[in-house]
């Protein structure tokens, strides 16, 4: 779980044990580098998480990490900075994803917060990650959503005002992100994060 | 729109216990802050809130640790709020494990705060939490010029009237950066009458940010009509499910039969 300053790490870390992990928080990236998986948690505005992450120098390890397709899962804001452009503060990320990251149009109520439906995408009805979640309720919140370049990375979608079919889980390589936050999302959630590590192994 | 309308249970904390009184007096002990928050998540609330209703700062790391002890309890968000003054107080409670800290009189002291306190941790976790009153003919003048809504903010739990409008302060607390609008009727709150629709609504037609209705639940029906006649995103009751008088599955089935997408655990 790697702690670079952005928000709520223990409940992540307490989520991904509740899932079967043995999970640790760390600021220091050779302590990083030894774990079999990285959680990348991240609340908050995008250009503060994604200068707080270079200023801890965890982007080359999650450069190298991602290269070599180790497995990563990235969490609300943790997922959106691996993709390039973000509409928040018209940032640049870190564009180890190709996509976009767009804000919710104000015809709803923004932040989009509360629990929401997650509904399989086209051609993954049947994936296990979504094996008790698909159609279940978990928690969001927030107003900028990724989307990748390649509608196939698009696991799962949720639905707020004009935004029909927004991603909320993406998969890419080793790369898992959610839009919401497993960790909070109560057993639904934490089913979620027991399929991907299921996967893993 | 699909997502749920939120139910959540407020405690009220002091020296690490929980308490709800009538107008915030008489106070009466319902329990352990920890294990309330656990049966809550068990019950299927969607969402929690403490407010530290003491908040002397003696009782801030008291406070803190209850804080962690909840996160390392629930699966589901929670904030907190009472007396927090500053960034670094809100930082400390966000660390401790709260998902989002609510300012209320000290955003009133200085509302640059909320814009602060929002760079710093996002505004998905900045509420601002709001004791509001309809004017009465006995306000001070200051107070009855001010509130061209018909609605005025209070201080120190109802106590101290203050000479802003309850309408222009939301919309400006949308402004600095607040993610969420907690919104207290001072003069429903204790009383189990029912929400101040007519308040909530005048917040909600204004700003687009989510608000949650407090104050005077009685009732599983309140809580749907507060959903449905003023367009909360959320409503937040404490005594009734404190005291089991309304279940949690009792509250979603009003709403789910009002016609309102609630989350089912």
């Amino acid at each position: 779980m790697l702690d670079y300053g952005a928000g709520n790490v223990r409940s992540a870390k307490r989520g991904f044990d509740a899932a079967g992990a043995d999970a640790f928080v760390t600021d220091d990236v050779a302590t990083a580098a030894a774990a079999d998986v990285l959680v990348i948690p991240g609340v908050g505005h995008i250009a503060s998480c994604l200068a707080n992450l270079r200023a801890s120098g965890m982007v080359g390890l999650l450069t190298d990490w991602i290269g070599r397709e180790r497995p990563v899962f990235g969490i609300c804001v943790g997922m959106q900075l691996l993709y390039g452009h973000s509409a928040e503060g018209d940032t640049t990320g870190l564009g180890l994803l190709p996509g976009a990251v767009r804000r919710f149009t104000d015809d709803v109520t923004v932040p989009h917060m509360g629990w929401d439906v997650v509904t399989a995408a086209p051609g993954h009805r049947d994936d296990p990650i979504l094996a008790g979640v698909a159609g279940e309720r978990c928690y969001f919140v927030h107003s900028y959503f990724a989307v990748p370049d390649d509608p196939a990375h698009v696991v799962a979608t949720c639905d707020h005002g004009a935004a029909t079919g927004f991603p909320c889980v993406v998969r890419e390589g080793s790369v898992v992100g959610t839009q919401f936050h497993p960790e909070k999302s109560g057993e639904v959630g934490h089913r979620l994060l027991r399929n991907w590590l299921a996967s893993l192994s | 729109m699909t997502v749920a309308a939120r139910v959540i249970a407020c405690l009220d904390v002091t020296g690490g216990r929980v308490v709800k009184g009538v107008n915030f007096v008489d106070l009466r002990d319902a329990g352990d802050p920890v294990a309330l928050a656990a049966a809550y998540d068990r019950a299927g609330i969607d969402e929690l809130v403490f407010l530290d209703i003491t908040a002397s700062s003696d009782e801030r790391d008291t406070m803190v640790d209850v804080v962690s002890r909840v996160a390392d309890q629930v699966s589901i968000p929670f904030a907190v709020g009472g007396g927090l003054r500053s960034v670094d107080d809100a930082r400390t409670m966000l660390h401790a494990g709260a998902d989002k800290v609510a300012f209320n009189t000290a955003a009133v002291r200085r509302p640059e705060l909320v814009a602060e306190a929002a760079a710093s941790v996002g505004s998905q976790s900045v509420v601002a939490s709001i004791d509001a009153r309809r004017v009465t003919p006995d306000a001070p003048d200051e107070v009855r010029a001010a509130a061209t809504s018909g609605f005025h903010l209070t201080t120190r739990g109802g106590r101290v009237a203050e000479a802003i409008d309850l309408v222009d302060w939301c919309r400006r607390m949308q402004e600095l950066g607040a993610g969420e609008i907690l919104l207290n009727s001072m003069d429903r709150d204790g009383t189990k009458a029912g929400f101040d629709v007519e308040m909530t609504r005048a917040v909600t037609d204004v700003v687009t940010i989510p608000v949650i209705a407090s104050g005077g639940a009685g009732s599983a029906e309140h809580l749907a009509e507060a959903i449905v006649e003023a367009d909360a995103s959320a409503v937040l009751a404490a005594s009734i499910f404190h005291f089991g008088e309304v279940g949690v599955d009792e509250a979603k089935d009003a709403m789910a039969t009002a016609g309102i997408p609630v989350r089912r655990t």
